[in-house]
């Protein structure tokens, strides 16, 4: 056995784990401002629930590629090159997710906020797709050549896995979201996601469970069936327990609903990590993707001490920002003020806050 | 055009782009910490003001860099998967070590500051925000180790034709990037100094033309007030103090450039020797600094090349310490080039339709030649400015002329033009290999690769052009998103950043233009109050 490749391996998919699961909820979040926020204000509620920590949820992502090109160069080649237009896609969705949040509120104007929730929602939801797509199409296959290089044009990775991997991701974060939102804001809100909640997590389950039972079927071993029989029970005993009007057990039963999904998966697909279904021997594998041994210890070593930082120092965010979020805590959006209203001192011109009013409205 | 002039393309307007936005994320962030550290010390009300205008404007900055620099890491696999596959053991540990030591502090402890004025204690957010900057400059760090491994290979031994690191401290304290590093955090606090010296001269000069501050007979400045809110006496003080730290930080960042760029150069005459020739467009060996070149300097034949104003030593002494050594020209490094790594591209796949034709080792010169001068030139001229408007503000503003006020504001874009001239000379200069050669006979010299190699050959260039134009278009239509907004919140003022200001003057029964905004209201919200609003309204 490789053993730190397998290390590298587990890490990676740990990363993507807590991608799934942090991400997951503002990935929701973003798409229930069209699904389920009945108002503006409603909307920064749902904003205000994220605000502090979905950057840094994002960077979750940006460490599994970073690990994933530092530990499995071959990997991270063939995989990002083979999905060359998805991952455009799912980068577009990004730049205006993320610039979406930070300029919604700084214009005063209905048109260009609506704008901009248009832009969060379809960028949540375009994210999630485009990367449960990249997941399940790395852990099913793509045809690739002997260097490991995409064949048959640019939509050949195109195929009923990637449209289900992209449905779970989707379908999860929407409930996942619902679960945070239950915990993290009060009144109206809380009422309505806690119900929706209860709603909509057994059918939200079944398309991650379908895509682990097709990786199942390719290459499962036993324990990986025991964690997707575990991942069934998880998301029953958050249904149950939301039912009884718990709200922070559901939202840990499905932590433990995502960690198994994808242990399952990443655990049946080990040691492949990326097949080529145009011949087995092409497959990618722990062993010959992987750097140097020396390049991997390098990495475990400062991984070992750094993952638990970043656990922890994120872990002290949420404690910060523990305070539900409700209606009566979001003051009317400001109009602007221009400090440069010449208006009020007679005698000087007008056009510089006549633009910036117009600006502002 | 092919798919690997695409690639090009799209790498370098995507990277330019993004370092557009990454100095004034690094150089302001240091600047905002230092002034609220000010705040925290003093409990001054301007350093607060201060703290949160600027801040406001780093955050609508910061976001850009943030969502361009996704791309930037997800493209070396997209369109770079033959050069991610060579190079990944040793590039790929900088880039891992970034996300997972830089990025996350980064993201994580700025979103505690934003929204954490009300929730931590005054000293906790202060050190949020240091813990944020830090972040911003080991990130800086990891991703110029990565870069100066491309252009001087320390470290690695080939095994089966890959580079494979053995030693990991040369990579992490490879002396290119020891003095890229100071190099480019000089240049981003330039970028910041001029940013804050166009705007706050703006300010200064509005006041007057508004008629709010007037000149005695002495020549001395005397603040006054408008019944406007935030355009009290204490205005005056946040601009009149924002424009010293801006053009001192301009002064300090361009000797700061000049010192590291000094001991570049001298790395680059060793390291790289046909970039030192390109930048000087010298075909012939020699010791002069050339002050204007002309001929056709993207021709194939170096001979057209006239140096019209030459200084002579100076050459020698970017290069040498000395005013004597001769620096080689273009016309001896080439046959030395062609000796050590072929004449034509080798007859592999890999190079596709380009295999066995001959290589190009002269960079496009009217590039790398009027790179390195824009570079120098614009920082020079950045500080110069600084220096004079420091002379001119002795007494306390601006002169009355709008003239000099637009040029103070255009000044802002000189530091953002020498530094990407900086990299556009940097990576330009190091073609046509995207690793370069290290020519230490001790060193590693075979391990270099052309980027004529390291473009994806599974990917179409229809693929490479739809996302060339896709991105472009984008980041094109979000400039002017973003200038305009901050243009805006530039003229808002301080309280367009500090809506608290406004309130206050509410309450006190001053003539303020009180929130005209009457939407929203079917919400039945609790009027905004001084108090309780502010987390929220800074963010969103
Ligand atoms: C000298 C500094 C520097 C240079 C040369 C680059 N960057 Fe950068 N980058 C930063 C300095 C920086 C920064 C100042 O640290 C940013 C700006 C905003 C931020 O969050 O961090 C950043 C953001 C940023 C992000 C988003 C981080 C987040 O979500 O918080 C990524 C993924 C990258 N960069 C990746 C790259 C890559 C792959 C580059 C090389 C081609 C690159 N950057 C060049
Ligand atoms: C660690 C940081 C960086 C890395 C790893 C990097 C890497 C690369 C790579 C792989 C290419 C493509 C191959 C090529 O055409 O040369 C490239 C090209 C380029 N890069 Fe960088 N780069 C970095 C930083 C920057 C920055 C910060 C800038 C400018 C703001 C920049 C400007 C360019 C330009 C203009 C090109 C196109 C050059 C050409 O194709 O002729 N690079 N760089
Ligand atoms: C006398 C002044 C300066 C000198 C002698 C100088 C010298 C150099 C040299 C030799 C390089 C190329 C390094 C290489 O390719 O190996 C470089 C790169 C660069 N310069 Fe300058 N420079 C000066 C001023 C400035 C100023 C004022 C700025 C920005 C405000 C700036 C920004 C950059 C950047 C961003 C790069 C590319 C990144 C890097 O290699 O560090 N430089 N400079």
């Amino acid at each position: 056995m490789e053993l730190l490749p397998t290390i590298w391996f587990i890490a990676i998919a740990v990363l993507w784990t807590g991608y799934l699961f942090l991400e997951g909820f503002d990935l929701g979040v973003g798409m229930l401002m069209k699904l389920f926020a009945r108002n503006d204000t409603e909307r920064r509620v749902l904003l205000n629930t994220i605000g502090p920590v979905w950057d840094g949820n994002e960077v979750w992502l940006l460490t599994a590629g970073g690990a994933t090109f530092a530990a499995f160069p071959l990997w991270y080649a063939s995989l990002f090159s083979a999905l060359y237009l998805p991952l455009l896609l799912v980068l577009v969705a990004l730049i205006f997710r993320a610039v979406a949040f930070e300029y919604r509120g700084k214009v005063d104007s209905e048109r260009w906020r609506n704008g901009w929730d248009w832009a969060i929602a379809l960028g949540s939801f375009f994210a999630a797709f485009g990367v449960g797509a990249a997941l399940a199409l790395t852990t099913t296959g793509l045809p690739l050549d002997a260097n490991g290089d995409r064949d048959g044009g640019p939509f050949a990775w195109f195929n009923g896995y990637a449209v289900l991997g992209g449905l779970a991701v989707v379908v999860f974060a929407l409930v996942h979201a619902l679960a945070f939102l239950a915990l993290k804001s009060d009144g109206e809100v809380r009422h309505r996601a806690r119900a929706a909640f209860v709603r909509w997590v057994p059918l939200a389950a079944l398309p991650m469970l379908a895509w682990s039972v097709a990786v199942q079927l390719i290459a499962g071993k036993p324990w990986t069936w025991a964690l997707a029989a575990v991942a069934v029970c998880a998301v029953a005993a958050a249904w149950w327990l939301a039912s009884r009007g718990r709200e922070g057990r559901p939202f840990m039963a499905l932590a433990l609903f995502i960690a198994a999904a994808a242990a399952s998966i990443f655990g049946a697909a080990y040691p492949v990590v990326l097949p080529s279904t145009l011949d087995p021997a092409f497959n990618l594998t722990v062993a010959n993707a992987s750097s140097s041994d020396y390049t991997l210890g390098l990495m475990s070593i400062v991984a070992a001490f750094g993952l638990p930082l970043v656990i922890a120092y994120q872990a002290w965010t949420y404690w910060v920002f523990r305070r539900r979020v409700s209606t009566d805590v979001i003051p009317a959006a400001h109009g602007f003020l221009p400090a440069i209203a010449s208006k009020v001192l007679a005698g000087t011109d007008g056009a510089a806050a006549g633009d910036a009013g117009k600006a502002g409205r | 055009m092919d798919a690997l002039e695409i690639a090009r393309w799209q790498f370098g307007i995507t990277t330019v782009y993004h370092f557009m936005m990454v100095p004034l994320t690094i150089g302001l962030g240091l600047v905002v910490a230092i002034i609220q550290t000010l705040w925290y010390r003093t409990g001054r009300p301007e350093y607060l003001r201060m703290t949160k205008f600027w801040g406001k404007l780093f955050l609508i900055n910061f976001i850009m860099g943030v969502a361009t620099g996704i791309v930037q890491e997800f493209q070396f696999g997209m369109a770079w998967s033959e050069y991610s596959r060579f190079v990944g053991d040793v590039f790929g540990a900088p880039l891992a070590l970034e996300a997972l030591l830089a990025f996350f502090v980064e993201s994580t402890f700025l979103g505690l500051w934003i929204f954490g004025w009300k929730q931590l204690k005054r000293g906790v957010h202060l050190a949020c925000l240091w813990i944020a900057v830090i972040g911003s400059l080991f990130s800086a760090y990891f991703i110029i180790v990565a870069n100066s491994w491309m252009q001087h290979p320390v470290g690695v031994e080939m095994i089966d034709g890959r580079p494979v690191m053995t030693d990991a401290w040369a990579v992490f304290t490879n002396n290119t990037a020891l003095v890229a590093v100071p190099h480019t955090l000089f240049g981003a606090l330039g970028v910041a100094g001029a940013f804050l010296l166009g705007i706050a001269w703006y300010h200064l000069w509005r006041r007057r033309h508004d008629g709010i501050d007037t000149v005695g007979a002495d020549g001395r400045l005397i603040p006054g007030e408008a019944a406007i809110p935030g355009r009290d006496k204490a205005d005056y003080t946040v601009w009149m103090r924002s424009l010293r730290i801006g053009a001192v930080v301009a002064m300090i960042s361009f000797a700061g450039t000049a010192l590291t760029g000094d001991l570049q150069g001298k790395l680059m005459f060793e390291q790289q020797p046909m970039k030192m020739a390109a930048a000087e467009a010298a075909c012939h060996d020699g010791t002069g600094f050339s002050v204007l070149s002309v001929g056709n300097l993207g021709g194939k034949n170096c001979d057209d090349i006239v140096a019209v104003i030459e200084v002579p030593g100076i050459l020698s002494y970017l290069a040498k310490g000395d005013f004597t050594t001769e620096v080689k020209g273009v016309n001896s490094l080439l046959p030395e080039y062609q000796e050590k790594y072929g004449t034509h591209l080798p007859d592999n796949p890999l190079y596709g339709d380009r295999a066995g034709t001959e290589i190009q080792y002269v960079p496009v010169m009217e590039v790398t030649y009027w790179g390195f001068r824009m570079m120098i030139g614009f920082g020079g001229l950045a500080a110069f400015a600084a220096l004079l408007a420091l002379w001119v503000t002795r007494k306390g503003t601006v002169p009355q002329s709008r003239w000099l006020m637009r040029l103070a504001v255009f000044g802002i874009l000189a530091p953002f033009g020498a530094n990407s001239a900086g990299w556009i000379f940097t990576e330009m200069g190091r073609q046509p290999f995207v690793v370069a050669p290290n020519p230490d006979m001790n060193g590693i010299d075979q391990v270099f690769m052309f980027t004529a190699a390291a473009v994806s050959p599974g990917v179409s260039a229809g693929e490479l052009l739809t996302s060339l134009v896709v991105l472009t278009a984008i980041y094109a239509v979000l400039l002017v998103v973003e200038v305009r907004l901050l243009v805006k919140y530039v003229r808002g003022g301080v309280v367009s950043a500090m809506p608290e200001l406004a309130h206050a003057a509410t309450r006190e029964g001053a003539k303020a233009r009180a929130d005209k905004h009457t939407k929203d209201k079917d919400d039945g919200g609790t009027p905004p109050s001084a108090g309780g609003d502010d987390v929220l309204a800074f963010a969103y």
